[in-house]
């Protein structure tokens, strides 16, 4: 299993899934509202100062700062 | 007769609302329709800033403007997004449903903004989409089939560009024109996101993608591990270097002048309580609401800058490590930073904090922040009771105590906020941060922004302030000292009177009732303890020079005990009525001001305790 929070600065992935922690994960959903979806590229684009937490990913035209707990649920495939 | 048109009607101003995801221009959009004329309050019962607009069209249609806090989904995390979610549905408690909504997207993200403006479509309601910043898509080398896209989402849709006037004209023009009928849903179950990818992949083109942009290159130096940090730091040095060296001389100046417009108002009036009541209640009140406004306005200005520009949310990713020790988000930062000049500011620049718990608990501990108003206190008794001699060779003992009365006050506010954001509402709390491109700020929003913080700090905080210090001379006034008395006339007032009788409350931390009787005009405003006390040692001295008489009075007169106690309680006590007043204002709630009243009150005073009786133990004092 290969998640967001571990993905290398500078690389692309793909999303596979969004993970619940728990039953109806309001953190999932709103990933999922902001976009974190099945078949989309990320890239972290910067890490933080301190431990490189949090990270800032771009996804499509957005980018969005994630602490890593939060990037732990976005479950990742290789681009082809 | 043809059933009655919506202008025929007893109202006929059209009541319309702007949706949109935040930073799609909405409010930048708001502020090009309405220009001056908006109205800002809050929503009913909650901390959300409501705001309301009104215009007329080309042709003179009349129209009210609901500016909706900004959203990503109708499927709401916070009050901000419930009162969005509400109004749009109809089901809001206050406002009625908008007859249109403008659902604002911005060009420059359209995968973002699509999604949300799909799930307004399913509402019912009709909709004109207006399609913001197609000038920096266009830059971006982007292109959009405007005509495609419309037909297919099957709501009208207007190019605008909010930074400029001509920019909003068409969609001025398209408000003439009868209200578009609600669009029909998407077929139920529909997955949004296929939905969006559809419409872009079949209606944009994007000859960008993959090119470096603008905040690639920005933000490979800003969110740089070193260099972020660094560019904050110079940021953060510049801001507060211009809160007090532009606001101070400001600030000098708008002192003097209202002392001296007051003796020039009141010199006709005979000498009595009329003349002290308005002297000493009413102007020396209104003066202290003035005397805050540069202070405020310049904070904001730098605030307001950064929020449009987009660097706000880069430091508060830089800041989110630090302040996730005390259990809060990089958002916090600036407001607590801000306290450390006046806890008033602070508290005001909450409002940038999205998430509730995390605004309720900064504007909590932000009184913890040593204030600029405690200084002159500190600097008193640091002077009076701790010898002038250097420890460790290099290090003044004098300048180590205040840096310790500073340390111990951030310590406290951390142990504070972590105690207040464990507990129930431990589950995990996100960041989930857009990090929106850079923009240059938009001059007219900023003036705005400054105007509405400037009339609501004067009207809703300002009658507070004026009150309360008019209710505190009067305490401190009366009764009037008989006839041939000897003693400060404070001492034969209420004020007096209460002192003394808090002295069985407060003998235990070491206070006499000298002590007791300055803390009550010191809740004006801290530095007031310090010419109170004056006056009840009946120095008969102007304010100015009152430290120096006081010095050597207190040194022979306190115990180094009494002094260090009284020290604890100022790094704690809310002794300043202003706080508590604009902390009523912006967390609408009397509790929450006499809970953070009561512990602020109870933590000075197990401090005070504390180090009254371990100081006596080490001294030996009886």
């Amino acid at each position: 299993m290969w998640y967001l929070d571990t993905l290398p600065k500078g690389n692309y992935a793909i999303i596979d899934r969004v993970e619940e922690r728990t039953a109806a994960d309001p953190i999932s959903a709103r990933l999922c509202e902001l976009g974190f979806v099945p078949g989309e590229s990320v890239k972290i684009v910067a890490t933080g100062p301190v431990g490189a937490d949090p990270i800032a990913v771009t996804l499509g035209t957005s980018r969005f700062a994630l602490r890593k707990g939060e990037a732990a649920r976005i479950v990742l495939r290789r681009p082809v | 007769m043809a059933s009655p048109t919506p202008s025929l009607q007893a109202d006929s101003t059209l009541h319309i609302a702007l949706v949109g995801n935040p930073n799609c221009g909405k409010t930048s959009l708001f502020n090009q329709l309405t220009g001056s004329r908006q109205k800002v309050a809050n929503y009913a019962g909650v901390t959300v800033e409501r705001k309301e607009g009104f215009f007329s069209t080309p042709q003179g249609r009349s129209i009210r403007v609901l500016d909706l806090p900004g959203a990503y989904s109708l499927s709401s995390t916070s009050p901000d997004e419930d009162v969005t979610r509400d109004v749009c549905l109809g089901r809001h408690r206050t406002e009625t449903r908008p007859q249109l909504l403008i659902g604002v997207v911005s060009a420059t993200n359209l995968r973002l903004h699509l999604r949300f403006l799909l799930e307004l479509r399913e509402l019912g309601v009709p909709i004109i989409v207006a399609l913001n910043m197609m000038d920096e898509a266009k830059r971006n080398g982007m292109s959009i089939d405007i005509a495609g896209l419309e037909r297919d989402l099957g709501m009208p849709i207007i190019p605008v560009i909010s930074l400029h006037k001509q920019g909003v004209q068409p969609l001025l023009e398209a408000l003439d024109r009868p209200v578009p009928p609600p669009p029909a849903p998407s077929p139920s179950g529909a997955d949004l996101h296929a939905e969006v990818r559809r419409l872009i992949q079949t209606y944009v083109t994007d000859r960008s993608a993959g090119q470096e942009r603008l905040v690639d290159r920005l933000d490979r130096w800003f969110l740089h591990p070193v260099w972020g940090p660094v560019i904050l730091l110079v940021v953060l040095f510049v801001m507060f270097q211009t809160v007090f060296a532009w606001a101070q001389p400001l600030m000098d100046a708008l002192e003097g002048g209202i002392t001296m417009l007051g003796e020039l108002l009141l010199r006709p009036l005979p000498d009595g309580v009329l003349k002290s009541l308005l002297a000493d209640g009413v102007i020396a009140g209104a003066g202290m609401v003035i005397v805050f406004l540069p202070q405020i306005l310049i904070l904001f200005l730098w605030i307001l800058a950064l929020e449009e520009s987009g660097y706000l949310p880069r430091a508060a990713f830089l800041l989110d490590r630090l302040m996730a020790l005390a259990g809060l988000s990089g958002r916090s930062f600036i407001p607590l930073l801000s306290s450390f000049a006046c806890a008033i500011p602070g508290i005001m620049a909450a409002r940038t904090i999205q998430n509730p718990r995390d605004r309720l608990v900064t504007i909590l501990i932000a009184p913890l922040m040593t204030c600029s108003a405690r200084l002159p206190v500190y600097t008193l008794l640091i002077g009076a009771f701790i010898p002038h001699k250097t420890v460790l060779g290099v290090l003044g003992l004098q300048g180590l105590v205040l840096f310790a009365l500073y340390a111990v006050a951030i310590v406290s506010g951390v142990i504070a906020a972590r105690i207040m954001t464990r507990g129930v509402k431990s589950e995990e709390h996100p960041l989930l941060l857009e990090l929106p491109p850079y923009r240059r700020p938009n001059l007219k929003s900023l003036a705005l922004g400054l105007w509405q913080r400037a009339v609501m700090f004067l009207s809703r905080v300002g009658t507070i302030i004026v009150s309360l210090n008019v209710l505190l001379w009067g305490l401190s006034s009366f009764p009037l000292p008989p006839q041939g008395a000897t003693g400060a006339a404070i001492d034969y007032s209420l004020a007096g009177r209460i002192g003394h009788l808090m002295l069985t409350i407060f003998a235990p931390i070491g206070f006499n009732w000298q002590i007791c009787v300055s803390l009550i005009p010191g809740l004006v405003a801290r530095e007031v303890a310090v010419s109170a006390l004056a006056t009840v040692y009946a120095l008969g001295v102007s304010e100015d020079a009152a430290p120096e008489k006081l010095l050597p009075l207190l040194s022979s007169q306190w115990s180094i005990a009494t002094a260090l106690s009284l020290l604890a309680w100022y790094v704690y006590a809310p002794q300043c009525i202003s706080t508590l007043a604009v902390m009523r204002r912006e967390t609408r709630s009397m509790k929450i001001v006499l809970g953070a009243t009561a512990y602020l009150f109870g933590l000075a005073y197990f401090a005070a305790f504390v180090v009254f009786h371990l100081t006596k133990a080490i001294t030996g004092e009886a």
